[in-house]
């Protein structure tokens, strides 16, 4: 059975305990093997979206979470994500995530990419250097590094260091690859090698974005939601999206009338 | 109008430059007064006689070794003691306990650092050197043990809250990158944290060494002040005296100018050089992780 929704989230609300972005009545689906993009202004509610699909809201001050947010296999069984006796670090290997700001923790480039195999329980040498080669290839970083791997990650430029975490993330083999702003802080050429990386991995992964601009949105977009202010605005096809808007407020806002 | 605004500005600039200076002044005043007071010796007593083992000045035994191994001996027991317990107790308040637990645990452990020591000594006289006496069936309670103990408590409050300062400042991010990779909590704390926290972390454990070390007035309490060389594991629960105590101790009734008095001169100056040294290497330490930091955020 091959399905078409990766994850299902119905009427999820989100309250966080100081009043901040919380999450207003979401329903929406991300497709399989695409990329879905999530945009709009800040404080509207992406980042939290995010973090409740691999439960990194649980040492956040939320107050209530309340509806549904399901994770499908590709046999077509689900987990409730929304769970409280789920078993979170399996989740997290299943749903990876990669920050604003590149996080390389500090150790060396190879410590960072086998941590979490190594927490997994993967103890196999081969095993680790296979997963080595295959995710920094991914992550288009393979060429760069392939010779100082035990350099320290913190010496690499911004945009491989940000390249290294998504590796890093690709190196558990997720299913789904959650990334907040991956581009935010890279000069144009990362981005660039960022953004076509990220075409290369869809085929394999699904892959929920928030960009950095509307441009990239529109660049990245199989899939586009609009949140304002914790609400889902509109929900559409990237090429419908960006080039006839059904609603006045996500007109306005690609064409930079506000935000 | 332009001199009657800058005035002040230069009387402000000349009193900073004088206060400034004058800190470093004093600390070469009190240098060269240890020095002055305790370089004579070097005329006055062979220097291979401070390798004796005997410490008996009034017939001219002025054997250090059993001084500088009673202040490592208590020393060492402090930091075995306080260190385990200061640096999970940290890890508590920094990483597991509510905001609402923290707000209490956080002052409260710096208001034991602010404790005079005289009374923590005060309570290991009285209490705890009675407890170890009939617990351990020791002859006296006053031993190196005891002072370990109390100084333990004494070196606590710094390495916590030190320590504890040190992990809250590893960024967020690290712990959300390293949960996001399927960690638990312990696992982040344990690979993650610790290590990203590891230059603070050293700093205060070098700064409760430094407490340590140069606590004077609860090893005299507590102690036994008896110089004895180390007999085997016994030396833990026998009566010990420490340099700091000796000073002390004898200070107040030596003839001034005497030999006795210039060793006991000689004997701050080597308190000096061991402070001196966990400073540097403490210092060092913070400075490393400013460097570090820097470069992250470049």
């Amino acid at each position: 059975m091959t399905i078409t929704n990766k994850i299902v989230t119905e009427n999820l609300v989100l309250q966080y305990s100081d009043g901040t972005e919380s999450l207003k009545d979401i329903s929406m689906n991300i497709p399989v093997n695409s990329i879905s993009v999530i945009f709009g202004p800040a404080g509207g509610g992406k980042s939290t979206y995010l973090r409740v699909l691999n439960r990194l809201n649980d040492l956040a001050n939320v107050t209530t979470v309340s509806g549904k947010a399901h994770l499908y296999s590709e046999s077509g069984d689900f987990i409730d994500i929304l769970d409280p006796n789920l078993d979170v670090t399996a989740l997290r290997r299943r749903v990876g995530m990669v920050f604003a700001r590149p996080v390389v923790l500090p150790m060396s480039i190879r410590e960072n990419l086998t941590y979490g195999l190594e927490i997994a329980g993967v103890r196999k040498r081969s095993l680790l250097h296979e997963a080595i080669e295959r995710s920094l290839n991914q992550a288009a970083l393979w060429e760069e590094v392939q010779d100082r791997l035990d350099d320290p990650a913190m010496e690499l430029s911004g945009g491989q260091q940000q390249r290294l975490c998504i590796a890093r993330s690709l190196a558990l083999e997720p299913e789904v690859l959650l990334l907040d702003e991956p581009t935010s802080g890279l000069d144009p050429i990362s981005t660039g090698k960022v953004e076509a990386s990220l075409q290369e991995l869809k085929k394999n992964y699904t892959i929920v974005l928030v960009p950095h601009s509307v441009q990239q949105a529109a660049r990245a977009a199989d899939y586009a939601a609009f949140f304002l202010q914790g609400k889902l605005i509109e929900y559409a096809p990237g090429n419908e999206m960006f080039t006839t808007p059904q609603v006045q407020q996500t007109a306005d806002y690609i064409e930079g009338r506000f935000g | 109008m332009r001199i009657s605004r800058i005035k002040p500005e230069s009387f402000i600039t000349w009193l900073i430059k004088f206060t400034g200076y004058s800190a470093i002044i004093f600390v070469f005043l009190i240098f060269y007064f240890l020095l002055s007071e305790g370089i004579p010796v070097f005329g006055e007593v062979p220097f291979k006689d401070f390798f004796q083992v005997r410490w008996y000045p009034i017939e001219a035994y002025f054997g250090l070794l059993p001084l500088l191994v009673g202040s490592l001996i208590v020393t060492i027991g402090a930091l075995i003691i306080a260190v385990p317990l200061g640096l999970l107790t940290a890890i508590y308040i920094a990483e597991v306990a509510s905001p609402r637990t923290k707000e209490i645990l956080k002052p409260l452990v710096e208001l034991l650092g602010g404790f005079p020591s005289v009374v923590l000594g005060f309570l290991g006289l009285l209490i705890l050197s009675q407890y170890l006496r009939e617990i351990l069936a020791l002859p006296t309670g006053l031993s190196a043990l005891t002072g370990s103990l109390i100084l333990a408590g004494i070196a606590l409050p710094a390495i916590v809250s030190i320590s504890e300062d040190a992990l809250d400042t590893v960024p967020r991010s690290y712990r959300d990158a390293s949960l996001a990779l399927g960690a638990t909590e312990w696992q982040t704390i344990w690979w993650v944290t610790l290590p990203a926290a590891k230059s603070g972390v050293l700093t205060a454990i070098m700064l409760g060494i430094g407490r340590a070390i140069g606590e004077t007035m609860v090893v005299l309490m507590v102690t036994g002040n008896a110089p004895m060389m180390p007999q085997g594991l016994a030396t833990f629960v026998n009566p010990t005296r420490t340099m700091t105590a000796t000073i002390a101790a004898e200070m107040g009734e030596v003839a001034n100018g005497s030999t006795h008095y210039h060793v006991l001169f000689f004997i701050g100056i080597v308190l000096f050089v061991i402070a001196l040294i966990v400073n540097v290497s403490a210092s060092t330490f913070v400075f490393r992780r400013k460097k570090r930091s820097e470069r992250i955020l470049s």
